[in-house]
Parts: structure tokens; sequence; C-alpha cells
């Protein structure tokens, strides 16, 4: 096993980044310190939820949630539609009794509003147009007053710096028709780390309103590109999942491409140019150790670890034909899953682990397979027109996306495993690569909106809806989500 | 050469020297036309032969790519070797076989109409065709290393057909063992 050590940021690194005017920080995630919860006024059963255990162990300390769940929730979003009325929400900014209290308390409400409006799901109302102000976030709101604006909830939150490390946020959501309380927590942290509450605010609200877990606590990697398209420079980076805290991780002198989350540590498999053999490498986000997987006789491409974390599956190129192989990470013992004379790549687990689909150009073209995780029982989902490549599966497990070539245009689309139900979600020059959210309702993926014009990061609604596109520093390509931070 | 450059030059006038980098001397007829105008007299132009200003020096880096030439080309989504590939392989087989301590990395490219793992793995085909070529041509393999590419290293920036064609290819590039 062959070791790469660098140093996460060397000062010319750290320079690039601020003349990009990136937020520089660690890359990774502050404390969240536990708490316990006070639900004075929550009706109904109070679950102890536990956290953070497998990947941020180390950096993470348990935290208690409070979740105050009713019988009965009346606002209930179905997620499975296309949303051509998105839900309106009231979310003033949160309350506080010093101005940086009340300075949080603003950039935390703003962040939520952005992570619900951006799902497409929810309208977030005009702050001009509240009629109460904010008080004593524990007592009821005045619901008439919020049922006049016509908003379906409320959202209240108070801030208190408790010391210079930390601070504590209690949030109350409310439903503005039936006049129940839908939910409390509270949280604790340093206060350098309020986005991840905002964000695990929008998450808890996500799920209580369309009863499925959230994705804005979340991280994305992706590639950063810039200069000529006859020299790209190429660099691994990582940032939050609304483009926020974006980070370099490595320096640009060599090319790195298709990274991946690992799905239960803080990880990360890529392509590298780094050394003379093309390769697959390990990035630990923690330490920023770089690690090539294998000593593999011939170039190694297109990674992506099982569901469990504990393997890497992955193409390796022997004699210009590339086969699929897995590697236990544990035990580094590799086996070799294909043996056509036809390209086999860009392999994806199903999340029970039980499958892999792959692309391959077996038949004469390139198309969609699946086969057991063994190697057997290999055989072709993709029919229609054109060629397919990049499949992945769903962390749901009911749906595969990939990237459809026809008649001189890329498309996004999704199909079942078996092959039925195909849709087609994007157009353009060229859309490739999508990676899934954690909760598979959003598909993040490569798109050059005309020739030339250079790769950027885009998000669409597994609706085919809510196309956007993801705010990265430059030029940006490769996205893969991460796992919902826990 | 200069005198046997003029010497061809001679015999064959202009179109002898399309090809050849240098300038030479032309001698233009002088005979009179028939009715000639005053105005349209003509009168000789003489022009004079520069030496070539560089030589690749046999052996070189340089001398490979002018005399045998360093990319063979490919038809979208092959790797399979077109008569004009083949024939650029075999005068670059020609040199390796004449400079034995030479080794070459040859990579395989592929244009933007792909994605991006596809691309790598027909990158690496189009790598190995032109080894494979090579060596069945008495090229030792062990002086072949390969390296796929995929659509990351166009060489047209274009978005056009043109730049598509060109951006599909093998390169050979000698990595050690060229003379300087």
């Amino acid at each position: 096993m062959k070791l790469i050590k660098i140093i996460l940021y060397p000062k010319h690194l750290i320079e690039r980044c601020f003349e990009y005017n990136l937020f520089f920080r660690p890359s990774t995630y502050p404390k969240i310190r536990p708490q316990v919860a006070s639900a004075s006024i929550a009706v109904g059963q109070v679950k102890g939820t536990h956290f953070l255990g497998r990947w941020c162990i180390a950096t993470l300390l348990l935290m208690v949630w409070a979740l105050a769940v009713p019988a009965n929730a009346s606002l209930e979003i179905d997620i499975t539609r296309g949303h051509l009325d998105p839900t309106p929400l009231a979310i003033p900014n949160f309350s506080g009794s010093t101005d940086p209290e009340r300075l949080i308390g603003e950039q935390i409400a703003s962040v939520i509003r952005a992570d619900l409006e951006r799902s497409g799901l929810f309208k977030i109302l005009d702050q001009a147009s509240y009629i109460e102000q904010q008080r004593n976030i524990d007592l009821k709101p005045k619901f008439a007053e919020w049922r006049v604006i016509n908003a379906d909830a409320l959202l209240a939150g108070r801030v208190e710096i408790e010391n210079e490390n930390r601070i504590r946020v209690d949030v109350r959501l409310w439903d503005v028709f039936a006049e129940t309380h839908l939910f409390g927590q509270q949280m604790g942290t340093t206060p350098e780390n309020w986005r991840r509450i905002a964000h695990k605010i929008a998450d808890a609200i996500y799920q209580k309103l369309t009863g499925e877990s959230g994705y804005f606590d979340t991280r994305v990697v992706f590639i950063a590109e810039s200069g000529p398209k006859i020299n790209r420079v190429k660099r691994l980076a990582i940032m939050d999942q609304d483009g926020a805290n974006p980070t370099f991780l490595t320096p640009g002198s060599y090319t790195v491409l298709t990274p991946r989350f690992s799905p239960t540590a803080q990880q990360i498999t890529y392509l590298s140019y780094s050394s003379m053999v093309p390769s697959v490498f390990l990035f630990n986000i923690e330490t920023g150790r770089q690690e090539v997987l294998g000593d593999f006789p011939g170039m190694t491409f297109a990674p992506r670890f099982s569901p469990d974390g504990k393997k890497v599956i992955m193409s390796l190129v022997q004699d210009g034909n590339s086969d699929i192989w897995v590697m236990d990470l544990r035990t580094r013992r590799r086996a070799r899953l294909t043996s056509a004379s036809a390209i086999d790549t860009s392999p994806s687990f199903s999340p029970d682990g039980s499958k892999i689909v792959f692309n391959s150009d077996r038949g004469g073209s390139p198309q969609l397979y699946i086969m057991n995780a063994d190697g057997s029982n290999i055989h072709r989902i993709s029919f229609n027109r054109g060629r397919y490549s990049a499949p992945v599966w769903s962390p749901r497990g009911d749906l595969i996306a990939f990237t459809q070539q026809n008649k001189g245009r890329f498309h996004i689309g999704v199909m079942r495993p078996d092959g039925s139900g195909e849709r087609i979600l994007t157009t353009a020059y060229l859309d490739e690569g999508p990676t899934w959210s954690p909760n598979g309702r959003v598909l993040m993926f490569t798109r050059e909106v005309r020739p030339g014009g250079g790769p950027r990061v885009h998000s669409i609604d597994l609706t085919g809806s809510n196309l956007r596109r993801v705010e990265t520093p430059g030029d940006s390509s490769d996205p893969a989500w991460s796992p919902l931070i826990e | 050469m200069k005198i046997k450059l003029l010497c061809l030059v001679a015999a064959f006038a202009v179109s002898a020297c399309a090809s050849d980098p240098q300038t030479t001397q032309i001698s233009t007829p002088t005979a009179e036309p028939v009715q000639p105008p005053v105005s349209s007299r003509v009168t000789s132009v003489e022009t004079h032969t520069t030496e070539p200003v560089y030589v690749a020096r046999p052996g070189s880096i340089e001398e490979f790519s002018t005399n045998a030439g360093d990319r063979v080309y490919f038809a979208y989504d092959s790797y399979t070797l077109s008569a004009e590939a083949r024939a650029t392989i075999s005068k670059q087989a020609a040199w390796l076989n004449s400079y034995p301590r030479t080794r070459i990395l040859v990579a395989g490219n592929c244009d933007e109409r792909g994605t991006r793992e596809y691309n790598l793995a027909l990158g690496a085909r189009r790598s190995n065709s032109l080894k494979e070529y090579l060596v069945n041509l008495g090229v030792d393999p062990s002086r072949v290393t390969t390296i796929s590419y995929g659509k990351e290293r166009p060489i047209d920036p274009r978005s056009v057909g043109a730049a598509w064609s060109i951006n599909r290819n093998a390169h050979t590039a000698i990595v050690s063992g060229a003379a300087s």
C-alpha cells in the first residue's frame, strides 16, 4: 500500500482561495454540543434521538433533539408530484435579546429560508407582510395574524449566546390553520457553526411537512475547474449543499476527476493523475491524507463506495480493456467481476449491496447493465434510443439515474432497475454524471449550457421540475452528494 | 544540398517546391509576347535560397514528430486504426526500431461527445490499439507505456466537427532516450 501525505493547505493554496473570495475554514465540521431540550409546551411524545455515530464520531459529540410529534399533522406535502403550488411558510428572523444574538438569528433564518425555497416545495412569505412581531417564542402565536397573510406554517426561533464558545437556538414550528404545535427543538453549538444549525432546522421542517428525511445538512464534493479548455486545471473541492464554504482539497498541479463520498466515513474516493499511472485514490477529509487504493497492474478509474462503505468498486484497464473490480478496504483483497472484451465501467451498487448497475458497450454501443454483486447474471436494462452511461442507483433503491445521449444532446434521466418507467428529466448541450441527494428526491449533475460555456453543477427534482444552478466560485463538474450528516 | 535543390528547381520550376520550406531562385521566361503592351513588360524576378533555419536532429523528439508523426486519429466511438493511422504507426515503428533506447508514452484521447468515464475507457482502447500495432511491427512492448486522458485533453477547444475529429486521437510522446 502506497501512502502519499500532503499538507492540506499550503500557503499558495490559501492565497488562491482568497483570490476566489472563498470562505476559508477547516474541512471538518465544528462540534455540536449535547443539549437537553426543553419542550415545555410540546404536545405528544418526545423522542430522544441519537447522533452522528459512525461518521463524525471523532469530531462531533452527542446531541439530543426533542421532537414533539402531534398525533395527526394536518399539514402534509406530497413530494411525489410536481410542485406548481409550493406551501407558503412564514419564517421571521430569529429573536435575540442582544444585537449579536439578533444578527445570528437573521443569518440562521435566512439560510433556512434559502434551503426550503430551493427545494421548490415551499414558498417563503415576504417578511414585510408579517403583522405579528417576534415576542416570546414559547407563547402561542396569534394564528389569525398569520392566516391573514396565507401562511400555512410559522417557524419561530430564538438565539441565545451563552458564552463566547456556545450559542443556543430554540425553534418552534406551528400549523397556522390547525393552530397546533408541529415541533419544538433546541440546539447548541459554537457560534461559527450557526450554518449547520440552520440546515438541521430546515431538515426538520422538511421532514415534518413532507414525511421524508431532508438533505440540507449535507455536503457535496466536486471538481473545481479553471483555465483554458486545452489546459484545464481540475481540483478536488468540497462545499456545503447550498454552495457555502467551498474549499479546495488538491492543489491543481495534477488532474483529479469523479470524486465520490463515502456513505459512512469522512472519506472521498476519486481518480487522480498525480502518479505515473492514473489511479483510484482515497482522501481522508479529516486528516487530508491521500492514499492510492490498491496496487493494480494498470489504470484504475470510475470508483464508487459500496453502501456499507467497506468496499470500493471500480474499473481496471488491462491491455486496453476496462473491466469491473471490487476491493475490500480492510483486507485490500480484490476480485474481478466482469471479463468481457468490452468496455465495462461506471459501476454503482444497489443500496442493499446485492446488485451492481454499470455501463458497457458489449452490445455495440454504451448501454446500462445490471449484475449480481458477485458478477453473475449480467443483463441489459436500457433499450430506448440513444447511448446510455454513468448510471447511479438511487439511495431509495427504486430508480437508477443515468446520462443519455441522443441526437447530439445530452440528458439526465431515471428508470426503474428493470428498465421500465424511463423518464428524461433534462436536456442540454452537455448534461452528465448525476448524483442523488441522500433522500433520493433531488439530482445534481454537470451541465454545459452551450458549447464552450464551461460546466456548472446544476440540480433538478426527481419530478423534472425545479432546475437550478448550484452556485460555485468558478466552473464546476462531477458533483457527488454526501449522506445526511446525522 | 543547395546545388541539388537548384537543379530540381531548374527542372520543375515552381511546383516542385510546393512542400519544401526553402525559397528558391526562379528565372522567369523572357520570351516576348506577340504584341506586348509597353506597360506590361515582363521583368525577371530574382529570389535567393536561404538555408533552412533549423533541421531536426536525427533521433530527436522533433525529428520523430516531423518524420514519423506523433498523432493518429480515430472515428467517433472507435478504436480501429485507419489505413492512414497504420501508415503513421509504421513510420513510428521504423523510427523506434532505429533508436532502440527510446521509450514512449501513448496517450488515448476522445472528443467531448461522450461521458467522462466511458471516454476514459475508450481512450485506453485507443492507446492500446496503437501499442499493439507497434508491437506487431517489432517494437518491444516494455518500451511502450499507455495512458488514457478520456476527454480531458482536447487540442482543439471548439465544439465543432473538425475539432472533434482532431481531439479523437492517440498521441505518441518520446519520454526518454531521444537525442536532444
